[in-house]
């Protein structure tokens, strides 16, 4: 992976009549990186990828690749290609003939469009299927004959619309590691749109969470799901407790809030916060650490009562109700067979919970 | 493994199908309902068809089997002239209307511009306008576009093939119009997207994807298109000139004197050619 920049966007603005579907966004994707546009429907990920493929022009700002400023470049002259989510074969041609399309429309000679085709096809693990219509193959074969009509271009970037949407959940599940060695095999940089937040975790290299049209944050998995930089980020990403107050003050690194009913708690801040702001505290249920009570409250304990126990295979999942108006999620992860533990944790029983400062963040808006 | 099945005699079958509802009185008369409304609709054309083979020469008695009338028919010469002239004239304005027709449903299917919805009610306005009023507007109107050449030029212009041709060309874009813009409304664009993304540009997008994706619909609109014209009378008669009538014109010409099983042999070949048509556009449109 190199540091150049394939897709540079600057304070791109798309307006669909009063709807603002993307919201001054700046972004930059690196040469060969797998990156993906993440977000509930509605959050300007697809508006932000028609505008790269040239779909879409942008209400205001710019869109460059590899440095080359687009401006109103139609489609068929920019230097990407794209997966769609309906993966719009040409129900008319062969699978042959949909792979061989893009190189027909560049004019290249007929046994160079031939070689590449069936490159392609193998690449996709589709050899033998040349001669079938779209609509004879199954959704992961669809699936892959719209990989490789895009590929066989060489494209500088690939853009892919939700391409696994339609899928079921195993055919998903081995596409998408499929789709990663692939991209790790060509080289090209992958823009991937999801709604799937375990999808985006599994696949990329970094990740960008829109909503609103507005782009969140930027990062790595482990950033965005680690250190996600505002509540909307911690909510979409994975699960976790919320639990909203006000800042009283600093410890140390940690910033403290206190809860309308006196609760307190520390955790780590994105950004400096003064006295008085409303955060949310956000900690994942498997950072949290449940104890037997012994008397005594340990640093960042609190009472409480078990309310309830699922055994979900990997992980038991407890409630435990800390006053008459709070519970928080823990999960615990089984690394020893709950059948020999019958002194597991029942419901009604009491308990502590201990929430590191570590693994907590204070959330602004 | 041998099956025998159970003997069962006919009565006792009828009185199964009785006892499990599938054969009731009520439906004994829907049946029989059906047949007559049938024979209402069909009786008459089977008659037509039989009698253009009687040797019976008032075509209205079974005195036996003859292709004579249809060997007479094919060495009449107005008669032959008059079905050249109809297939030129169906021939040119199915062209003419189709391609009219598919270029106007895509632009209503596509684009949105001011006057799009006006200009949506008029295009399907020539469809539910009385044939007759259509014909004398028609009519009308050549009258003062000949006036018009008459006062700049001079010449003098009669009516001939080419005002029929229009007239049906003005009558049939409609018709095309509906059946194109249903295989346009059925079409994915995303289709045309992904030809864009793939390098085409305008031109390819439509030779390559569009047109043959739509096609089907087209030939429909086209073998409407040439049907409703074959078989137009009312526009025929008022916008042919002189020595240059069409069939169903020539026809009625005919049978104003007598029907002869001539007549009915020239109205079989018409139907045969209208039914083949019909069918053809119905396998095209299945095809998709």
């Amino acid at each position: 992976m190199s540091d150049s920049i394939a897709i540079e966007l600057r304070d791109v603005v798309k307006r669909f009549g009063d709807v603002i579907a993307v919201d001054h966004v700046n972004l930059q994707i690196r040469d060969g990186e797998f990156f993906s546009l993440l977000g509930p429907s509605g959050c300007g990920k697809t508006s932000t990828l028609r505008m790269i493929a040239g779909f879409e022009l942008p209400t205001a700002g710019s869109i460059l690749i590899h440095g080359r400023e687009m401006g109103i470049t139609p489609p068929h002259l920019r230097p990407v290609n794209t997966v769609f989510q309906s993966y719009a074969l040409f129900p008319h041609m062969t699978v042959a003939q949909n792979v061989a399309f893009g190189l027909e429309m560049r004019k290249k000679p007929k046994d160079e469009i031939a070689r590449q085709v069936k490159e392609a096809l193998e690449l996709v693990r589709l050899s033998g299927l040349e001669e079938r219509r779209p609509r004879q193959l199954s959704g992961g074969q669809q699936q892959r004959v719209a990989l490789a009509r895009a590929l066989v271009n060489h494209p500088e970037v690939l853009l892919l619309d939700e391409p696994l949407g339609a899928l079921d959940q195993k055919l998903r599940k081995e596409m998408q590691l499929e789709l990663k060695s692939l991209q790790a095999r060509v080289g090209i940089t992958f823009v991937f749109v999801t709604h799937d937040q375990e999808e985006a975790l599994t696949m990329s290299d970094r990740i960008a969470v829109m909503n609103k049209g507005k782009l969140l944050q930027v990062g790595t998995p482990t950033e965005i799901y680690e250190r996600p930089n505002c509540r909307f980020v911690a909510d979409f990403i994975g699960e976790t407790n919320f639990i909203d107050g006000v800042v009283i003050g600093r410890d140390g690194n940690y910033t403290v809030l206190e809860t309308p009913e006196g609760l307190r708690f520390r955790g780590l801040a994105t950004r400096p916060l003064s006295d008085g702001t409303a955060v949310t505290y956000s900690i994942r249920p498997e950072k949290v650490r449940l104890l037997a009570p012994n008397g005594e409250l340990p640093p960042n304990g609190l009472a409480g009562t078990v309310m309830t126990v699922n055994y979900i295979g990997s992980d038991t999942r407890i409630t435990v109700r800390i006053n008459d108006r709070r519970t928080i999620d823990i999960w615990e992860q089984n690394t020893r067979s709950t059948l020999d533990r019958d002194e597991y944790w029942q419901p009604g029983e009491a308990a502590v919970i201990v929430c590191p400062p570590d693994n907590a963040l204070v959330l602004s808006e | 493994m041998i099956k025998t099945a159970p003997a069962t005699t006919a009565s006792a079958r009828i009185r199964g199908a009785f006892s499990e509802g599938r054969l009731t009185w009520s439906g004994l008369a829907l049946t029989g309902f059906s047949i007559l409304v049938y024979i209402f609709l069909y009786a008459p054309i089977i008659i037509l068809v039989l009698f253009s083979f009687t040797r019976d020469e008032f075509g209205v008695r079974w005195t036996g089997f003859t292709l004579d009338w249809y060997i007479r028919l094919f060495n009449n010469p107005r008669m032959m002239g008059a079905a050249w002239n109809t297939l030129v004239v169906a021939t040119v304005s199915t062209i003419v209307s189709t391609i009219i027709g598919t270029l106007l449903a895509m632009a209503m299917e596509r684009y949105r511009f001011r006057g799009r919805n006006a200009m949506e009610g008029l295009i399907y306005l020539p469809i539910v306008v009385p044939e007759i009023v259509m014909a004398v507007a028609l009519l009308a109107f050549s009258a003062i576009v000949f006036d018009v050449i008459k006062m700049v030029t001079g010449e003098t212009l009669r009516r001939n093939l080419a005002t029929v041709t229009i007239g049906h060309i003005a009558f049939s874009i409609s018709f095309v119009v509906v059946v194109v813009r249903t295989s346009l409304k059925n079409f994915d664009r995303r289709l045309e997207e992904a030809a864009a993304d793939l390098g085409a540009d305008n031109w390819n997008i439509f030779w390559r994807i569009t047109f043959p994706l739509i096609l089907p619909g087209i030939i429909g609109g086209a073998l409407l298109a040439f049907t409703l014209s074959l078989d137009d009378f009312i526009i025929s008669l008022f916008l042919s000139g002189p020595g240059t009538s069409l069939l169903p014109v020539e026809v009625y010409n005919r049978v104003r004197r007598a029907v002869t099983p001539e007549i009915n042999a020239i109205s079989t070949l018409m139907l045969i050619l209208s039914m083949a048509l019909v069918a053809l556009s119905q396998l095209l449109q299945r095809r998709r």
